[in-house]
């Protein structure tokens, strides 16, 4: 059974069809990255994997449970933006996955189990770079040391699925290499598997070990490895499929489309 | 010379001119005051500085020869007791209110309306009912200030609680929150920098409508006085009443201020940023 299996999805506004068809399996540990032009689908693509949207047709599975009930535990998520709560110094920010886990009425630990899951947290926060700011606000950190404690406190929940949406596009370009770095090591050390959208092809390539190109209007087509992909044209490095490394064109798309219809 | 639109006044300057009006009103109360009370030694529309000390000193600091308290205590506290009450209920009713109208679609369907209903009924126009129905002890002056003032606490509420950025509700429940947890360890704290400007916001309206409900039925109260003293021309009792009611609006939104700041460190944070 596959890790993460989407099967004919579509996805519809009105008259609208953002998705169409897609039919994808993903496996675990897999770093996947979503690129594409605004209005291609990616947003909508993990807005699905999240739960926040239900998909017009199609399932959505992870192990082989439905995904589409809402947000959960089982998926974490980092945003570009107000991913971390404004209210909650640094420290609380990533204790909050634990409290919430320990004690269904309060949602705060006490005692010991405060101890403890104190403990986890700074750990947490070490492994991000982020020790000497914890009993600092959010507010008080620079834009890559507030993602940095997104990534920190998303974890803390052991999610089965680390969802990232555009979550460096805020971030300026050296900030960006160091957060790269960062990422690629947890994801190795943690063992995570992660899906990730960006507008950055170029990010894609850096950091993924799979590669989905998303184009508005295009028609989807399966790679021979069940990997789909499509090339862009417009997009200056030629998108290339990590698994076969068949490059895509146009031409290439529509053959593949005839392939996998007939 | 700079641009008027540029020019901005130091420290000292704006100091200066910030308590100009008030001495330039106090000198015009002084001067008309004299005016008057050079033409006719009794008259009662504009007492001197020293006939209002002179009353002071009779209802601050001397007991009531009817009652033996000392009158503006009793008075004082009679009001600030409704006062602090009523506040506290509709800070309560409104903050609930709001946070389930504006973090529940479901429930807010259903109170949106019903709510923006009830802010609009003028409250004075129910205080009759509220005398019927609770009578013309405690409860109904309460209650005015409860009806008056809670519609427009919880609207706020829900306003901002419909500001909260959806990513973080959507974050919260990928870290395992569920709906109550979510309004415990979100929604909550969020909302709660709003709830001490809503209350310092409908503290003006609290005292209208306190001061309202004693004029019309009370034996004791800073309203019930001004009101009684009314009949007699006490100018000079009158006076002095409305600028100690000022002094403790005054002060009350000051402490709400100190406290909010205090204990809201993060969202001073949020508004320089």
């Amino acid at each position: 059974m596959a890790f993460l299996e989407l099967d004919k999805v579509w996805q519809r506004y009105g008259d609208h069809v953002v998705l169409e068809g897609v039919s994808l399996t993903l496996a675990e540990r897999e770093f996947c990255v979503v690129v594409g032009a605004s209005g291609a689908g990616k947003s909508t693509f993990l807005k699905l994997l999240l739960g926040t949207e239900r998909p017009t047709r199609g399932r959505i599975t992870m192990q082989g449970e439905s995904i589409s009930t809402g947000p959960d535990g089982r998926r974490g998520v980092v945003f570009q933006r107000y991913s971390v709560f404004p209210h909650l110094t640094v420290l609380d920010n990533v204790v909050l996955a634990l409290d919430l886990r320990d004690c269904r009425w309060l949602a705060r630990t006490f005692g010991t189990a405060r101890r403890k899951a104190r403990d986890a947290a700074r750990e947490m926060l070490s492994a991000v770079g982020l020790s000497a700011a914890e009993d600092r606000y959010p507010e008080e950190l620079s834009g890559g040391m507030q993602q940095r404690l997104a990534f920190a406190q998303a974890l803390m929940a052991q999610p089965r699925l680390l969802l990232l949406d555009e979550p460096f596009g805020a971030l300026d370009p050296g900030i960006r290499s160091d957060m790269h770095q960062l990422v690629r090591r947890l994801w190795q050390e943690l063992g995570l598997t992660i899906v990730m959208v960006t507008h950055e092809l170029k990010e894609g390539f850096a950091l993924g070990t799979r590669l989905l190109v998303f184009r508005q209007g295009a028609t989807r087509s399966a790679c021979p490895r069940g990997l789909w992909c499509e090339g862009d044209l417009r997009f200056a490095l030629e998108p290339q499929c990590l698994c076969c490394s068949t490059v895509g064109s146009a031409g290439e798309v529509r053959k593949r489309k005839e392939m996998t219809d007939g | 010379m700079a641009a008027l639109i540029n020019r901005k006044p130091g420290r000292g300057a704006g100091l200066f001119l910030g308590l100009l009006p008030f001495v330039l009103l106090m000198l015009v109360y002084v001067v008309a005051s004299d005016l008057r009370l050079s033409a006719n030694a009794a008259d009662k529309l504009l007492p001197s500085f020293s006939q209002m000390g002179q009353a002071v000193q009779r209802f601050a600091f001397e007991p009531s020869v009817r009652t033996g308290e000392i009158q503006l205590w009793a008075d004082t506290t009679a009001s600030l007791e409704r006062l602090g009450l009523a506040v506290a209920i509709s800070a309560l009713a409104g903050l609930v209110i709001g946070m389930v109208m504006g973090g529940l679609p479901l429930a807010g369907a259903t109170l949106s309306p019903l709510v923006a209903g009830l802010s609009l009924i003028p409250p004075l126009a129910v205080l009759p009912v509220l005398f019927i129905i609770f009578g013309l002890g405690e409860v109904a002056k309460v209650m005015l200030i409860v009806i008056g003032i809670t519609p427009v606490i919880a609207r706020d509420i829900a306003q901002r609680v419909r500001e909260i950025p959806r990513e973080l509700i959507v974050k919260a429940q990928t870290l395992g929150a569920g709906t109550w947890q979510t309004f415990l360890r979100v929604i909550l704290p969020l909302a709660l920098p709003r709830l001490f400007s809503a209350v310092r916001l409908s503290l003006g309206g609290a005292w209208l409508f306190l001061i309202a409900a004693e004029a019309i039925a009370a034996e004791s109260g800073l309203g019930y006085r001004i009101f009684l003293v009314r009949r007699y021309l006490a100018m000079d009792v009158i006076l002095p009443y409305v600028a100690w009611i000022t002094l403790l609006a005054a002060l009350t939104d000051l402490l709400m201020a100190r406290l909010s700041r205090r204990l809201f460190r993060w969202a001073e944070l949020g508004q320089q940023g």
